[in-house]
């Protein structure tokens, strides 16, 4: 018995016949033809669009179209044409069909930028100038800058730590608690809130006025209604200003952890802390020896998550304090350096110190969430 | 090393459930008691209750001669073991076993003295540095228990062990754990819906239905004179077989009869003084099926009254036949000698053991014979 090596032995088949033969290389024609039609049709439209005098409105709509049905057009021919090949061949490849533009695209718009941003960073501020390390080594040597790490560090060190604290024990507490589906709703809250947003709110609440005017900050009305004197909370106390920054992230990803920690608590199976109660634990004991150790997949989770956040901190700085006062962190030197200071180079290396800085968590962050299922 | 004692427990879930209505029962030191009941009938409830698990609505628990309604259940100097199993899964076996002792603030070199030892007698010293996840559900099961004798606490308690393990080892292990409690000479308490655990291994059984005490007593005695309809159907297997019927008195004879209109069985003349008060009154008719023989392969010893049946299905077990037959339209089982030959549709004659039947009141549902 012979068969077509294009088609895969089957039982109970009639040998194939030559019209099969020609069946095969016909489809192949024909998706090569697709391809063919497929790129005429996006080269032509590409240069419609690029010498168009139509009007904007029209040009939209035809880019609309154009793009829509090309790529449909170009993924339907590729299937065409990978399911005319061998059955071992289309296995192989189909799955590229489909996931290989996506990571193409991902690939084109983060790695090379990535790069290029690495290799600027080497050049000086202009970029005109090989200067080797030395934005690297000014970055951690000139004291204005060094105060940028501090600052981060207190981010991730306070941020991450006290919003998995009170996520934490809000989540414990809430899922013993009659109210437990308001008190969750009110802290998950802020969640929704723009790190802009509550940059804004909480900058009515450090709001500082004269003692001689009444003051419409929220935090000074009490210190004077206290009979204290009003102060202007992100600016003085330096470092610890920064505290006052923070606290507004710990506000908005509280709820946040909150809500992870509450759906792990509610994953311990009862029989457990029964277990653990007829053991002889206290309510005590069944938190840090059962609960605790049981969700500890997820607090890495989420503590690594917000250590990722604080990482990257931009906008709540941007808006209080706009880097004043001694609050730079390292996004927001990036953005100054070179948006501000036109220092390209130096701002490049904030950037790729900032990526360097993210990478490890970021791999802890995902064999984390591969280890959860298996757990 | 202690007996127990309910004393007019209720249990109300949220106002109008009633999971334990009423429930006095003793049990003795060093007893193996099971309670035994379908599913909701409160059994589960009732050990809880003891655990302190769950409050107590009204009425008093004793363990020893101590009220523990408001003691903590780490204080009540019980071990739980749960139908999960519920061992710690960020734990090793080891650890897990010595986590009440840890609590207890135990000199770490005894807890290892008596983790090895429990780890022993269950044959899971090769375990101990295992996480829960790495071993098979029988091993887990003796983990669950490892973990609850290493305490030695003076009630042990059982939710359903075995319900999870595959019919073998159901079997093997309910040896071991009556072999257990020889061994550890500890009151044991033992919930389980499988009435063939609760026959196995039970000093003594309380069959409980909705919340409700239904008997309390050795499985034989539980076996040959059940209290009520309910406890005659749910203890054996197959279960026992009800006829709904009237005791007649024969004008010419003078014997009484059961007559359930398909069939009239004579009633042994020394029982018939019992029944004396029921003549002529609607009764339930109750037999087990292992009284009930094929015509032909009667046992010695067995007065005959004759029943005539089609024969339904039948199932060869090896050791028996079980035939589902019908008599009149009304179905029963019948457990036979395995020589009988019997085929589906056959009208054949039983002869039923008259000596071992019982005799409930309709209305009550309760035995009078």
């Amino acid at each position: 018995m012979t068969t077509s090596p294009l088609s895969q032995p089957e039982v109970d088949q009639p040998p194939p016949s030559r019209s099969r033969l020609r069946e095969t290389s016909l489809g192949l024609l024909t998706s090569l033809a697709i391809l063919a039609f497929t790129a005429v049709i996006l080269y032509a439209g590409f240069i419609f669009l690029r010498d168009s005098k139509a009007p904007k409105l029209v040009v939209a709509g035809v880019a609309i179209v154009w793009g829509v049905a090309g790529v449909a057009l170009l993924y339907f021919g590729a299937n065409h044409l990978v399911e005319q090949l061998p059955d071992r061949w289309t296995a192989l490849l189909q799955p590229y069909i489909f996931v290989g533009p996506a990571v193409a695209i991902l690939s084109w718009y983060l790695l090379i930028p990535s790069f290029r941003t690495l290799y600027i960073s080497l050049l000086d501020r202009t970029s005109e100038n090989f200067v080797g390390l030395q934005n690297y080594i000014d970055i951690f040597t000139q004291r204005s800058l060094i105060s940028t790490f501090r600052n981060n560090l207190m981010w991730i060190v306070f941020g991450a730590t006290f919003a998995v604290i009170f996520g934490l024990l809000i989540a414990v507490l809430a899922d013993r608690s009659k109210f437990e589906r308001t008190a969750k709703a009110l802290i998950f809250l802020p969640m929704a809130i723009s790190f802009v947003g509550a940059g804004i709110i909480w900058n009515f609440i450090y709001e500082v006025k004269d003692i001689s005017v009444p003051q419409i900050g929220l935090l000074n009305a009490i210190v004077v209604a206290l009979g204290g004197t009003p102060k202007a909370w992100t600016a003085s106390f330096q470092p610890w200003n920064n505290l006052f920054l923070i606290v507004i992230v710990v506000w908005l990803q509280t709820g946040f952890a909150m809500v992870l920690f509450s759906a792990a608590i509610k994953g311990i199976p009862s029989e457990l802390t029964e277990a653990a109660r007829v053991d002889g634990a206290n309510e005590v004991q069944i938190f840090f020896r059962i609960t605790i150790p049981y969700i500890m997949g997820t607090i890495i989770t989420v503590s690594t998550t917000i250590v990722i956040f604080t990482l990257k901190i931009f906008d709540v700085v941007i808006v209080m304090t706009g880097g004043q006062f001694g609050t730079e962190v390292i996004a927001t030197q990036f953005y100054r350096q070179y948006f501000t200071n036109r220092n390209f180079g130096l701002g490049s290396a904030f950037a790729i110190i900032l990526l360097i800085a993210v990478i490890p968590i970021m791999i802890y962050n995902l064999r984390q969430f591969r280890e959860q299922e298996g757990f | 090393m202690a007996s127990v004692s309910y004393e007019h427990i209720y249990k109300r879930f949220s106002g109008d459930v009633i999971a334990v209505n009423d429930l006095t029962l003793d049990v003795q030191d060093k007893e193996f008691m099971v309670f035994v009941g379908p599913s909701g009938c409160g059994k589960s409830t009732s050990l809880r209750l003891l655990a302190g698990l769950e409050e107590i609505s009204e009425g008093v628990i004793k363990i020893g001669d101590r009220i523990v309604n408001d003691v903590p259940p780490k204080d009540r100097d019980i071990a739980m073991v749960f139908q999960s199993y519920a061992l710690y899964p960020h734990m090793s076996v080891y650890d897990n076993m010595a986590f009440g002792l840890k609590l207890r603030k135990m000199p770490k070199s005894e807890i290892d003295d008596k983790v090895k030892d429990a780890a022993e007698t269950l044959g899971i010293s090769s375990l101990l540095d295992r996480k829960p996840k790495a071993l098979s559900g029988g091993q887990r099961q003796r983990v669950a228990v490892g973990r609850a004798i290493v305490r030695h606490p003076q009630v042990f308690l059982l939710d359903e062990p075995l319900s999870n393990l595959d019919a073998k080892l159901r079997v093997e292990t309910r040896a071991n754990l009556s072999r257990l409690h020889q061994q550890l000479e500890t009151t044991f308490i033992y919930v389980t819906h499988d009435q063939v655990e609760a026959m196995t291994m039970a000093t003594r059984i309380a069959v409980l239905k909705d919340g409700i005490l239904q008997q309390v007593a050795s499985p034989q005695m539980l076996y040959d004179h059940p209290d009520n309809v309910f406890v005659a159907g749910f203890i054996g297997s197959p279960s026992m077989n009800f006829f709904d019927a009237t005791l007649v008195e024969q004008p010419d004879t003078g014997k009484m009869v059961v007559d359930s209109g398909s069939f009239r069985l004579e009633i042994p003349a020394h029982q018939t003084s019992d029944l004396q008060p029921y003549k002529g009154q609607q009764i339930i008719f109750g037999i087990r099926p292992e009284d009930i023989h094929s015509a032909e392969l009667t046992p010695p010893g067995v007065i005959p009254a004759r029943l005539s049946a089609t024969v339904d299905v039948t199932e060869l077990m090896g050791n028996e036949i079980f035939v589902y037959g019908l008599t009149g339209s009304k179905p029963f089982i019948a457990r036979v000698d395995p020589r009988t030959q019997v085929r589906p549709g056959d009208d054949i004659e039983f002869n039923v053991n008259m000596a071992n039947m019982h005799i409930f009141d309709p209305k009550t549902e309760l035995g009078i014979l």
